[in-house]
Formats: C-alpha cells, sequence, structure tokens
C-alpha cells in the first residue's frame, strides 16, 4: 500500500487556506515566462485555470476535443451556482455553505478541501460579473438570488435556465483574451491519449489531432487535467456525446490513483428513455419538483393500462393515485434529496406500477399547483422547460403529468488529489468534475460550477506555484525523449490494432451493453451479487471488443468511430472498476446504495466506523488486480449524523 | 403512447471526404425510425447501418444533443436546422417528417466555413473574431464586490438575450451574403449593453467587424433571414446596435 499525503494545513479550519497560501512559494514574473503549462480541457475548470495562468505568465497550451472551448459540457449546466454572499440577509456564511456541502455529500469529503470551496465562492460571483456574466438582477439593480435542494437559505446565481452557458462564455471570453495575447496556445480538435511520465514527473501528453490523425507530443513543466466527468460510462446519462473519462483513466494508467471511482450521481427528473434507439438522456430541472408532484397508479391493473396506452393519466380517479414520496417522506415529501427521489422511483418502477411503455417512469403533475397558483404564474417559472418537454416527447405538460425517471448526471469520483489539487504524480494536477473532491458521496445541486470555477480561477494558480517554483531550472521539455517517444508509439499501436480488428460490431454495441451492466448492477441500487455479476460480465465485454469491434473509415482522417472505439475501450475498464470500489463498499452513502446496508425501511445506512475513506485506487498493470489505498477522512467541526427525511 | 414507426425514408446526404476533395450527394434508404427519435439518432441509426455494410458512416458534428453547446449544423431540406423553429438540428425530432419523405442533408454552406468531412464544417473563424475583442478585458482577482456594480432588470435581461448566441453559425449559413452579422452583434451588444463591458465598446465593435471582414464573411444588407433561423431568436435590433456602436467608433478615429 502506498503512504497518502494530502498536504493539509495544520490550523484552525478557517485559517488553513491563507496560512497555505503565506506558506507556499511563488514563482518570479520572469521565470514564469519561461515555464510551460498544459492544459486538457476548456470547459469552466479548464477555460477559467488556462486564462488564469495565461494572464498569471506562463506559457499555456490547452486542448479540447471540440471546434471550440465554448461547446464543453459545462455550457448544459442549467440551475445555477452557489456562493456563500449572504447578499439575502438570511445568515447565509462560509461555514453554512461548508456545512451544507459536507453534509449533503454525506459525510464522504475533506472538510479543508469544501472549507476553502466555501470561502473562495464569493468571488467567483465577482469575478464572473466583472466579465459581463449577464446573472439574473432584481429591479433595484442587485443580484438575484434563488434557493435550491437541501439547504434553507438562498444563495444560488443564474442566468435564466443558462447559467453553465453563461459563466462558460465568460471563461472563455478570458480566455480569448489570452489566445489573442498569445500567453495561450488553444488546440481544438485534439485529443489527449496519454500523459507522459519522465523521471517522476507529469512532463507531457500525446494527442491526436482529430482532423488529420496526426498523433503529436507536448512538453510541458506541469499537466492540468480539466476534462469532465465518466457519467458516459453508463451509455445512457445527461452528459454530452462526447464526454469522456478516458483522459483521467490514462493518468490513472501511469500510476494517479482513481478516487472514489464508484460515486456518480443519479438525477430523478429526466426525460424517460423512448426506445432503443435513444442516444441520450434530457434533465429536467430539479427546481420543478417545487411545484410538481410525483405520482404512480396505486392499482397495478391501471398501471398496465397506462403502460398499454389504453388509458391515459387524466383517466386515474384522485383517490387511485399513489403520492409515494409524500406517502414515504410526510416533512420532505417531494422535495426529498436527489438520490432518495431516485431510488423511490425505481422501487414503484420495479414492483410494476411505472407509467409509460416500457414501466420506466412515473408522472411529475403540474395540476395541483396550476389549480392553486393559476396556469400563468406555472407558465412564468417553468415556460421554457415545459416548451422544452413539448418539443421531445409532443405531450403538453399543462393538460398531461410530465413523465419522468431518473439517469446518471454527474461523477463525484475522479482522480485523486491533494490540498494543492495535485495527484499523486508529481506535476499533475486534475480540477473539475475530472477529480475526486469536494462533493463525497452525493454533490448538492449548483456546486459543480462553483467548485470548477473555484479550482480554476483561484486555487490552482496559486498551487501550481509551489511545484514550478522548484522547475525553473528545468530547460524546455524535449519531446524526442524516449519517453515520448514511446508514450507516442503506444498511442499509434493502439489506434492501429483498434483499427485492425475488422470486427463485426460498430462500438456503439458495445457501449450500449456496458450502459446494461452498468445501469442494472452498478446504478441506482447496488448488492455484492449483482456487482460481481457485473465485473465478470464487463470482463467478458472486453475480451468480446478487442476481438469483434468494427472501426471503419480511415486512419488519417476525421473519424470519430476511431475516436468513440478509444473511449468505450476505456470506459469498459472504468467500468470494471466502479464495480469494484462499489463491491468493496459495503455501506449505503450518498448515491451509492447497497442492499445489504439499509435500515428496516429500506433507507440508506451509512457506516462510519468502517467506511469513513476515499478510497484510492492503484493501478498495477494490465489484467492485473488494482490496488486500494485508504485515506482516512477525519472530522473536527462538524457531527457526523443520519440523513432523515421522513 | 408509442410513438410511430416511419417504414422507410430516403436520405440524400453531401458526401466529401476531405476538403480537397469535390463532394457529391449520395442517398440511402433507411427504414423502422420511430417518430419520437430524434433526427440525430435516425443519423446514427442510418450510421449504425453504414458500418454494419462495411461503409463509411456519415460524418457530423454534434456534442450535447440538447440545444446548447452550438456543435450541431446541418442544412435540411433547404433550412439551417430543419424545419422547425427555435430549435437545433439536435432538438429535431423525426415526426416532422412524414413516410416515405426524402431529406436532403447538407453542410453548412459559406466560404468562412470549409466542409472538413461530409456534414462538418471548419468555424474557426468564429473563434478569430471572438479573439479580436469579445473580451472584457480584466484579470483574475482584484475585482470589486459584485453588487458594487449596480445594472437594472431590463438591461441585464437584454444583455441575457444577445448572450445566448450559441455560435452555431446557422445565421451565416443562412444569409445569402454569407454574412457573420448577427453572431458578431450578439457579442458586441450585450457587452456594450452592461457598464463593464461599456468602456471598451467601440474598440472592440471595430476590431470584431474589421476580423470579421477579413475573414471573407460578406457585409449586411438586411435581409432578416438570420433572426429567423437563429435558432435562438437573436433579434436583428442587435445588428443596429452593433452599427452605431461600429459608426461611432470610426467617427472617433
Ligand atoms: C445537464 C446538466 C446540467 C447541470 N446543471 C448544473 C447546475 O445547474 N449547477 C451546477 O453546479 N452543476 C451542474 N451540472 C454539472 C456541471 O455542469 C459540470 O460538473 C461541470 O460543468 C463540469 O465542468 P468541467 O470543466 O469539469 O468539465 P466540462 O465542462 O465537461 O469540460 C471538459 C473539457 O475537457 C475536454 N476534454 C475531455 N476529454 C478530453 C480529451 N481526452 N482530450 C482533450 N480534451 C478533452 C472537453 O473538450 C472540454 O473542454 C450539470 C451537468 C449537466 C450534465
Ligand atoms: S446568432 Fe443565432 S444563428 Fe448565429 S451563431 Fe448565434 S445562435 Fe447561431
Ligand atoms: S449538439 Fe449541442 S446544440 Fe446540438
Amino acid at each position: 500500500m502506498s503512504k497518502i499525503e494530502n498536504k493539509i494545513p495544520q490550523g484552525p479550519l478557517a485559517e488553513k487556506w491563507s496560512k497555505h497560501k503565506s506558506d507556499i512559494k511563488v514563482v518570479s514574473p520572469a521565470n514564469k515566462r519561461k515555464l510551460d503549462v498544459i492544459v486538457v480541457g476548456t470547459g469552466l475548470a479548464g477555460a477559467s485555470a488556462a486564462a488564469s495562468l495565461g494572464e498569471l505568465g506562463y506559457n499555456v497550451k490547452a486542448f479540447c476535443y471540440q471546434d471550440s472551448p465554448r461547446r464543453a459540457h459545462s455550457i448544459a449546466a442549467q440551475g445555477g451556482i452557489n456562493a456563500a454572499k449572504n447578499y439575502q440577509n438570511d445568515n447565509d456564511s462560509v461555514f453554512r455553505l461548508f456545512h451544507d456541502t459536507i453534509k449533503g455529500g454525506d459525510y464522504r469529503s475533506r472538510e479543508a478541501n469544501v472549507y476553502r470551496l466555501a470561502e473562495v465562492s464569493p468571488l467567483i460571483i465577482d469575478q464572473c460579473v466583472a466579465q459581463g456574466v449577464p446573472f439574473a438582477r432584481e429591479y433595484g439593480g442587485t443580484l438575484a438570488n434563488r434557493s435550491f435542494g437541501g439547504v434553507l437559505v438562498s444563495r444560488t446565481f443564474y442566468a435564466r435556465g443558462q447559467t453553465g452557458q453563461q459563466l462558460l462564455l465568460g471563461a472563455y471570453s478570458a480566455l480569448n483574451r489570452q489566445i489573442a495575447k498569445g500567453s495561450v496556445k488553444m488546440y481544438t480538435r485534439h485529443e489527449m491519449l496519454d500523459v507522459v511520465v519522465k523521471d517522476g514527473k507529469a512532463r507531457g501528453i500525446v494527442t491526436r489531432d482529430m482532423v488529420t490523425g496526426d498523433v503529436k507530443s507536448h512538453g510541458a513543466h506541469a499537466v492540468v487535467v480539466a476534462t469532465g466527468g465518466y457519467g458516459n460510462v453508463f451509455f445512457l446519462s445527461t452528459n454530452a456525446m462526447g464526454c469522456n473519462g478516458s483522459a483521467a483513466w490514462q493518468c490513472y494508467k501511469k500510476g494517479a490513483w482513481f478516487g472514489n471511482p464508484c460515486f456518480v450521481q443519479i438525477h430523478p427528473t429526466c426525460i424517460p428513455v423512448h426506445g432503443d434507439q435513444q442516444s441520450k438522456l434530457t434533465l429536467m430541472s430539479e427546481s420543478l419538483r417545487n411545484d410538481g408532484r410525483v405520482w404512480v397508479p396505486k392499482k397495478k391493473e391501471d398501471a398496465e393500462k397506462l403502460q398499454k396506452g389504453e388509458i391515459g393519466p387524466n383517466d386515474i380517479p384522485e383517490e387511485d393515485r399513489d403520492f409515494y414520496l409524500e406517502r414515504r417522506y410526510p416533512s420532505y415529501g417531494n422535495l426529498v434529496p436527489r438520490d432518495v427521489a431516485s431510488r423511490a422511483a425505481k422501487e414503484r418502477c420495479d414492483a410494476g406500477f411505472g407509467v409509460n411503455n416500457t414501466g420506466k417512469a412515473v408522472y411529475l403533475d403540474f395540476k395541483y399547483s396550476i389549480e392553486r397558483l393559476g396556469i400563468d404564474v406555472i407558465k412564468a417559472r417553468y415556460g421554457n422547460l415545459f416548451q422544452m418537454y413539448e418539443k421531445i416527447t409532443d405531450t403538453d405538460p399543462y393538460k398531461e403529468p410530465m413523465m419522468i425517471y431518473p439517469a446518471i448526471h454527474y461523477s463525484m469520483g475522479g482522480l485523486w488529489v491533494d490540498y494543492n489539487l495535485m495527484t499523486n504524480i508529481p506535476g499533475l494536477y486534475a480540477i473539475g468534475e475530472a477529480n475526486f473532491s469536494d462533493h463525497g458521496a452525493n454533490r448538492l445541486g449548483a456546486s459543480a460550477l462553483m467548485q470548477g470555477l473555484a479550482d480554476g480561477y483561484f486555487v490552482l494558480p496559486y498551487t501550481i506555484g509551489d511545484y514550478l517554483a522548484d522547475e525553473i531550472m528545468t530547460p524546455k521539455i524535449d519531446t524526442d525523449a524516449p519517453e515520448f517517444k514511446e508514450a507516442e508509439k503506444a498511442v499509434t499501436g493502439r489506434l492501429e490494432k483498434l483499427f485492425n480488428i475488422k470486427g463485426t460490431k460498430p462500438v456503439d454495441y458495445f457501449h450500449k451493453q456496458l450502459g446494461h451492466y452498468m445501469w442494472d448492477y452498478v446504478g441506482m441500487s447496488r448488492n455484492a451479487e449483482g456487482l460481481q455479476k457485473a465485473i465478470d460480465g464487463i470482463k467478458k465485454l472486453k475480451e468480446e471488443f478487442w476481438k469483434d469491434v468494427l472501426v471503419p473509415g480511415e486512419m488519417n482522417n476525421l473519424n470519430p468511430e476511431l475516436e468513440k472505439a478509444g473511449r468505450v475501450a476505456d470506459a469498459i475498464e472504468m467500468g470494471i472498476l466502479m464495480a469494484q470500489d462499489a463491491l468493496d463498499r459495503n455501506e449505503s452513502c450518498g448515491g451509492h446504495f447497497r442492499d445489504e446496508s439499509a435500515t428496516d425501511e429500506g433507507e440508506a445506512k451509512r457506516d462510519d466506523k468502517n467506511y469513513t475513506y476515499v478510497s484510492c485506487w492503484e493501478h498495477k498493470g494490465e489484467d492485473k488486480d488494482p490496488v486500494l489505498n485508504k485515506e482516512d477522512l477525519v472530522f473536527e467541526n462538524v457531527k457526523l449524523t443520519q440523513r432523515s427525511y421522513k | 403512447m408509442a410513438d410511430k414507426i416511419l417504414n422507410k425514408l430516403y436520405i440524400k446526404v453531401w458526401r466529401q471526404n476531405s476538403p480537397k476533395e469535390k463532394g457529391r450527394f449520395e442517398t440511402y434508404e433507411i427504414e423502422d425510425i420511430s417518430q419520437g427519435s430524434s433526427f440525430l439518432e435516425m443519423l446514427d441509426i442510418l450510421n449504425d447501418k453504414l458500418i454494419r455494410d462495411g461503409k463509411d458512416p456519415i460524418a457530423f458534428d454534434h456534442d450535447c444533443r440538447e440545444g446548447i453547446c452550438g456543435m450541431c449544423s446541418l442544412y435540411i431540406n433547404g433550412r439551417a436546422h430543419g424545419p422547425d423553429r427555435e430549435i437545433t438540428t439536435c432538438q429535431l425530432h423525426m415526426r416532422k417528417f412524414n413516410e416515405g419523405d426524402t431529406i436532403t442533408i447538407e453542410p453548412w454552406r459559406a466560404g468562412s466555413f470549409p466542409v472538413i468531412k461530409d456534414l462538418i464544417v471548419d468555424r474557426t473563424a468564429f473563434e478569430q473574431i471572438q479573439h479580436a475583442g469579445g473580451f472584457v478585458s480584466v484579470n483574475t482577482g482584484g475585482i470589486p464586490d459584485g453588487n458594487a456594480i449596480p445594472i437594472g432588470y431590463d438591461d441585464a435581461e437584454e444583455a441575457m438575450d444577445a448572450a445566448s448566441c450559441i455560435g452555431c453559425g446557422a445565421c451565416v449559413a443562412t444569409c445569402k451574403n454569407s454574412s457573420a452579422m448577427l453572431f458578431v452583434a450578439a457579442k458586441v451588444s450585450q457587452l456594450a449593453k452592461l457598464p463593464q463591458g461599456k468602456v471598451e465598446a467601440k474598440r472592440r465593435a471595430r476590431n470584431m467587424v474589421a476580423k470579421m471582414d477579413e475573414l471573407g464573411f460578406g457585409g449586411c444588407t438586411n435581409t432578416g433571414a438570420c433572426e429567423l433561423e437563429c435558432p435562438k431568436s437573436i433579434s436583428i435590433s442587435h445588428i443596429a446596435r452593433l452599427n452605431r456602436e461600429y459608426l461611432t467608433a470610426k467617427f472617433s478615429e
């Protein structure tokens, strides 16, 4: 087992970050010019980091797989971004945001990291305002707030239902300014395919130019991975089609630990799967649960008729409707946290009460709030979401309840990082959704945007200096070094191998199979037997993939199937690790529910005595079992309690 | 409520293996498409079939598939983003089509957006226009409190309207002059509406327009086609604001 140094500074919680900042080293402007930094990924985390590092004077090279940084999946975030501004005078504070986040994460994150996140959160809002992000305003001209699930204060800033878009465009504009100045060189349509480690330090990456197919090395004094989450291991998710965990996986295979891979978030309100032609799932904002009531029929024969399309929801009389969230959780009702709402929907559908043709949907009904508040109020609150729903499903949610079902949405797990956001490989950093830090076993709404920008604007630019200060004597990294040549050879070799299999099945076939294993056995509820089934099944799938995948097109041309093949090959391996991690963690916490660890009423039961740790998985070689290192979580400022929403 | 199945469709699509090669149309038959499928899912199915038949699948750009990243494009039956209003191609559903239809799919056609492969075009020119001035010149940190700059509700809303642009390029593809005015105006107008952006408004307008011209986009002759086909309904009133900023910038030179 490897030793774990999380670099958490000593001292009282509230002073750790300022003390740390005064203790760490800084690099002089003259020396910054000599230092190269690679940033892979230009979503919120990567764009904010690349822009800030460029401003500081480092030579930055940034990469993304789309044709523009503006298209990173951060763009799709709807609801908002949290910050402890206390603008509403409702007694919000850094401590309260810290506490909500720790508790929301079901006590599986680090106190020091989360406190720092809360501490820098107000700066993010100031920064974005200065960039021209058009946040919602009150008539008096001040910034407006809304409230979000799981908290008692109003601290969420938003720009209509397009907060992620506006924040990303803000970071993108800061990045563009640096590109124009020449301090950042941007490589679009470039995919990272390996990280290069030389003498124990991260020294660069290997990329494929997605237009020409050229495989090339890039050297740097430090590498920052900001490549987003791995929800797409499940095939169907609210992620974009190109989202992938591959870059993180390449780091893992070069020795970086993977933290808490089994922690993924399942969002309860997504538009259900319509059939096997489906390619992705669309989120319906969490805010809808404020005014919608969730129900399924009480009688199974009604459910069966609904499934066959013989009757519609409005044919079911009031007394035959089961408002199961209100029934099971009278105090929180329809507003229970995401994980609880998701499991409850699955429970009803598994019991045969699902309401669409596949039996995998529940109703979210606005009839009652329309009666209470009038249709205009509902229109003003949710008009754009209702329109989006109608475009996709062709049913009018003003007249008929929406149909919803849970879907994979976010990955809390990711590359393990220390307090400085550095992985256990010196010089290799991970920020944004790509790292494991801050959200524990469950993320609160509006906190991912906050974390991405905190990492990129206000944490990494400081902490990376501490490492780079010792690199000022290191000359430009020579990409002709054998380590780079070997990595290039390995990358090309793997691409050729994929390409030359010339099997019988397209990549998507395997991705869908993987998705079935993941959703059925590593999804909303997990147990030892199912997880073992997943591990064995996915291992077989891996063999089949490498024998029978069919990649068309040309190697040295734009080839989306070849790109996908590489990502799915990685996703298959990630799926195995996720199942192994879920198998190890025989407790229920946050988004991770083990059937074996439940109360008599079927609610999640945490096991603090045995599982208050971060699992840090260490790769030991192809087809060898990985080793589990454990970072114990120490709580000095909060008391661990069981969550209850009854 | 199962969706209706379209038994047969004819997909007439632009094929072009590389920028240098001359392109051509090819027609494929496709069967059993649920009207509940999205347009891009229909292309996925067609591609699956092409791959299994040993052919090269059709390359097209896409990512979020929920109308916000601006990656998808496609000129469908002569319209940017296809036969529906206020949506992107990825939000288009097959219920807009009928049994036996021939659907013609082309890439964005504009000199400044060269074809890379099949339906994928190179929109780097849009990036270059943003580099020329699509930002407020502030560094990270040392910023006053967010509420130190009050912004009226209506100004914030109008800035937000303009900021909704997703950079897809439908405006250029639709415009008979291949002008990028709506795209440029959206950025210039968003920032000109806000006190933070006001300071550099004139310089920004001048630099972004100069870059647009340099990159070979056409001039604006006020046909208004861009506004009609813009998936985010960006209003041409922003072009008027851009023109004002641009003219005063020119006068003050
Ligand atoms: C539908 C939806 C709604 C959401 N709503 C909210 C919300 O309201 N509030 C909130 O706080 N959070 C929300 N989230 C979560 C939040 O949006 C994300 O967690 C966050 O934006 C991730 O940012 P990121 O910068 O880490 O990654 P991303 O934005 O995903 O960026 C990843 C970057 O990495 C690049 N990349 C990936 N792989 C490679 C590779 N191999 N080589 C090169 N480049 C690569 C991509 O091109 C991209 O630039 C939502 C998420 C979804 C899916
Ligand atoms: S103005 Fe409209 S059509 Fe043009 S790029 Fe922006 S969103 Fe697309
Ligand atoms: S794929 Fe993102 S807008 Fe269409």
